[in-house]
């Protein structure tokens, strides 16, 4: 300290920024001691602490201190010699503040394991230099990888006990790139290290002369931060109104990405409406700009009815909408997931019902195989389609964090049983088909919340002189959850323009076969229905066999936004 | 343009993400304010939250009537400046029956006077979640502590059966009795509570300034006297330049030589520091693992 003045050292901490960061390894991978020796050596431990363990009748160490015993805060844990449980401990080096999720390695722990990666920037895999790469380092590697931890460390443990051997650390590296390559995981950085010496902990080693890259404190305090927010796609869900006096109605969140400014358009869902950004109010001030993860209250131009639930985005670039979404699930209770069992979920602000209503695939987080049972069990991995009793406004997780993460919560005991990453499937990113019908006033039930129910956008299908096809294609479209509504003899021809526009206010795709050729109506139904929500056919336009008609049909629906493209489901891997 | 937060703002958004939740969700929240600094960066958070509207539940301190005066003086004044809604709580039955440290020792004063104090005030409010100022850089068994921290209807904690808590989706189901104790400030170190006094301009209790005071040595801590503190035979007050770390009961409280008569004074001392903070809380010692039984209790 002597040649940093407090000044100098309080801006400087004052500018520090925060990485959290994550550590997995095996009941004797040397965790717990690389977390103490970490604390130890940038002075993370207190005085008292460290007199405290160093009298402690428990040393599982071969050296005069124990590390271990830093981070194994809980009674039962001490006598079990093993962490149980997520512990958080914290540090700081003059660049940055950093707070350690500390989580258990051992195979039921799963959950625990989830649960610190999921705010963490970056993860530490510990590799025990004798063992090599073990099926609980795969799982770690993979539970980084689906809860989107965006750095990843491979820190080779216990090099003395190898004799600092590179063979050893580059046969590691190679077994462990072959399996990382199956996962969507980030370029991991391997380290050679000795937890207990402290070799390549906080300073290079001499005993590795043959290792160039950085060592752990070092790459710790340079590995990129921000990659974990996304400041492209406007989204604040709404946590609570502020409303002290009448002059002032404030929405107050956490953004959870995108910039936002004053001035700046914003759309309201489920409800559609728009408006502008008239203020960025917190207690500090008005601000120019807010971004995540900032905690801020905006008001609106124009007066709207909004409430905790909602959320407020970028018109320009809207979530997924939809009551039936696919996720992966991470269960944490002991009583199996049930199919069909009301739920409760809670996504950003809101706090909806819910049943699974498929279990697609089941994990093996050590082999990554797959497999279809019919219950998933405490700390398995399934992905699962889910249905909602109100629609959520949401991103794929990979895409945002923030609007793509939930838990499932039991109502009956309360407890918190799954966490849940969204993918995509099913439902369309909000595109500009969609923007116009958003901003339809049609009072209470908007569009939107008809297109989160239904799953697709409303249309007509206008057939002249086919009235056969007419019935193939409402069964083809309701077999594929449509709702859809033919029209064909019990309506005279001049009045299907209306009956179309009032089903397809509803939400429905109106099949409408016209008996005459009668180029009025047509023009009446582009009219009433809208040109872009009308798909019309002539005889000749479409072949003769129904089945290769139907699917010409589905398809130019599909090309136009309408349906969302059956192969969607794949989506990307996790 | 690069978007980046500093940590404290990074802590302060989320911190006020979290009370903003709790207000949202629970029928009926309060905060626990026990005067000290942690306290006071809680309620400023809290003043952040719902501005420019107004805290939007009242604010809760347990007394043991063995504060330091200064304490409550200050605890007066700091609730009316901000408009905030106080309510005292205290085990009355337990000091009209003679309770005090001196004679129970300090685990079973502390039990009644503080632990049952707190339950009770909680209970008879019929609150369903209480804001409490604790930090997981603490104390060993904190650092394993969930933001929100169920408790059973007897307002006890169960280390082993906490709830998987992920990013920042907070479980606020409750049944009728059960509570949460949330905790704002988790991620918060005393570095950062300190730093952001400072930087924010918070008011905080003089007691934390170093000046003369009357105090005792005894085993090695500085013990305040007052509140009638009986002496040991040897033993003579003396004026020692010193201040508290962190703040308690008086007797319970040991205090710290010290000159850091300043925020950054009192930081200084800090970053060269090595000994943790509860270190001068007898309370923490007076029995191995003793915090972890203590919050198994129903203890903060």
């Amino acid at each position: 300290m002597a040649a940093e003045t407090i000044d100098d050292f309080l801006r400087r901490h004052e500018s520090s920024e925060l990485l959290r960061f994550t550590t997995a390894g095996s009941v004797d991978d040397g965790k717990s001691t690389l977390i103490g020796r970490l604390l130890y050596d940038t002075k993370g431990v207190y005085e008292d602490q460290l007199a405290s363990i160093k009298s402690s009748r428990i040393n599982r160490s071969t050296g005069s201190i124990d590390f271990s015993l830093l981070t194994d805060g809980l009674k039962a844990e001490r006598e079990q010699g093993i962490t149980i449980d997520v512990a958080y401990r914290y540090f700081a080096t003059a660049k940055r503040k950093f707070i350690i999720a500390d989580t258990p390695g051992h195979e039921q722990y799963t959950r625990n394991m989830a649960t610190g990666a999921s705010t963490a920037t970056l993860a530490i895999v510990l590799i025990d230099a004798r063992k090599g790469v073990l099926p609980q380092s795969r799982r770690h590697a993979y539970i980084s990888s689906l809860l989107g931890i965006p750095n990843l460390v491979v820190a080779v443990n216990k090099m003395d006990l190898v004799d600092f051997s590179q063979e050893v650390f580059e046969q590691i590296r190679r077994d462990f790139t072959a399996f990382a390559a199956q996962l969507d995981l980030p370029d991991p950085v391997f380290i050679p290290i000795s937890a207990l010496d402290g070799d390549n902990v906080v300073s290079n080693s001499p005993r590795t002369s043959w290792y160039n890259g950085p060592n752990l404190l070092h790459h710790l305090e340079t590995a990129p931060i921000s990659v974990v927010h996304n400041y492209e796609d406007f989204r604040l869900a709404v946590q609570y109104v502020i409303r002290p006096d009448l002059d002032f109605r404030g929405y107050a969140g956490q953004i959870a990405s995108g910039a936002i400014r004053p001035g700046a358009p914003v759309m309201v869902l489920p409800s559609g409406r728009t408006s502008k950004v008239k203020s960025i109010a917190t207690f500090d001030g008005n601000l120019d700009v807010a971004f995540p993860p900032m905690s801020i209250t905006l008001t609106l131009e124009d007066e709207l009815d909004i409430s905790r639930g909602d959320m407020l985005v970028d018109p320009a670039g809207m979530p997924h909408v939809s009551r039936r979404v696919e996720a992966a699930l991470v269960w944490m209770n002991q009583e199996p997931l049930e199919l069909n069992r009301p739920y409760l979920l809670k996504h950003t602000t809101q706090q909806i019902g819910v049943t699974v209503t498929a279990i697609e695939a089941r994990i093996d987080v050590n082999t990554l195989a797959q497999d279809q049972p019919e219950r998933l069990q405490l700390n398995e991995i399934g992905i699962v389609s889910l249905e909602t009793t109100k629609p959520l406004f949401y991103d794929p997780y990979t895409s945002n964090r923030a609007t793509g993460s939930l838990i499932l919560i039991d109502p009956t005991t309360n407890a918190t049983l799954a966490a849940g990453m969204l993918r995509h499937r099913r439902t369309l990113p909000a595109t500009q088909a969609i923007a116009p019908l958003l901003n339809f006033e049609a009072g209470r039930l908007t569009p939107a919340e008809r297109y989160a129910r239904a799953g697709h956008l409303p249309a007509t299908v206008w057939l002249t002189a086919r009235a056969e096809l007419v019935w193939s294609l409402e069964r083809k479209l309701f077999e594929r959850g449509c709702l859809v509504q033919a029209i064909a003899d019990d309506v005279e021809s001049h009045r299907l323009p209306e009956v179309a526009r009032i089903l397809n206010s509803a939400g429905l795709i109106a099949i409408c076969s016209s008996g005459s050729n009668d180029a009025a109506d047509l023009g009446r139904a582009e009219e009433l229905v809208g040109s872009g929500k009308l798909f019309a056919y002539n005889p000749s336009d479409l072949s003769p066999k129904d089945d290769d008609a139907c699917n010409r049909i589905i398809r130019d629906l599909e090309k136009r936004g309408i349906l969302t493209p059956a192969d969607f489901a794949s989506g990307e891997g996790i | 343009m690069s978007y980046s937060l500093p940590h404290l703002r990074v802590l302060e958004a989320e911190s006020i993400q979290i009370i903003r939740e709790v207000a949202a969700e629970f029928a009926k929240p309060v905060m626990l304010y026990s005067i000290g600094k942690d306290s006071s960066v809680m309620v400023r958070l809290a003043q952040k939250a719902f501005f420019p509207g107004k805290i939007p539940f009242p604010m809760l301190h347990v007394d043991t009537t063995f504060k330091f005066g200064e304490m409550i003086e200050f605890r007066d004044s700091f609730m009316r400046s901000i408009g905030a809604d106080l309510i005292v709580g205290t085990n009355r039955k337990a000091i009209e029956e003679g309770a005090n440290p001196f004679v129970l020792g300090t685990a079973k004063c502390c039990a009644l006077l503080k632990t049952r104090g707190l339950l009770d005030a909680l209970e008879a409010g019929g609150y369903d979640a209480a804001f409490g100022g604790a930090r997981r850089d603490e104390e060993k068994s904190r650092a394993k502590e969930r933001v929100y921290s169920f408790r059973d209807r007897f307002g006890q904690w169960d280390p082993k059966n906490q709830r998987p808590e992920l990013w920042n989706i907070y479980n606020a189901r409750v049944d009728k009795g059960e509570s949460i104790r949330v905790f704002p400030l988790s991620n918060w170190t005393e570095l950062d509570v300190w730093h952001y006094i400072y930087l924010e301009n918070i008011p905080v209790v003089p007691l934390y300034f170093a000046k003369p005071r009357a105090m005792v040595v005894r085993g090695g801590s500085l013990i305040p006297v007052e509140h009638n503190m009986p002496l040991l035979p040897h033993e003579k007050p003396e004026m020692i330049m010193s201040r508290m770390r962190s703040l308690g009961c008086t007797y319970c409280t040991g205090a710290i030589r010290s000159d850091a008569d300043s925020l950054p004074k009192i930081i200084a001392e800090l970053i060269g520091f090595r000994r943790s903070e509860r270190e001068n809380r007898v309370i923490d010692h007076d029995q191995e693992g003793s915090m972890e039984l203590k919050k198994r209790e129903g203890y903060f």
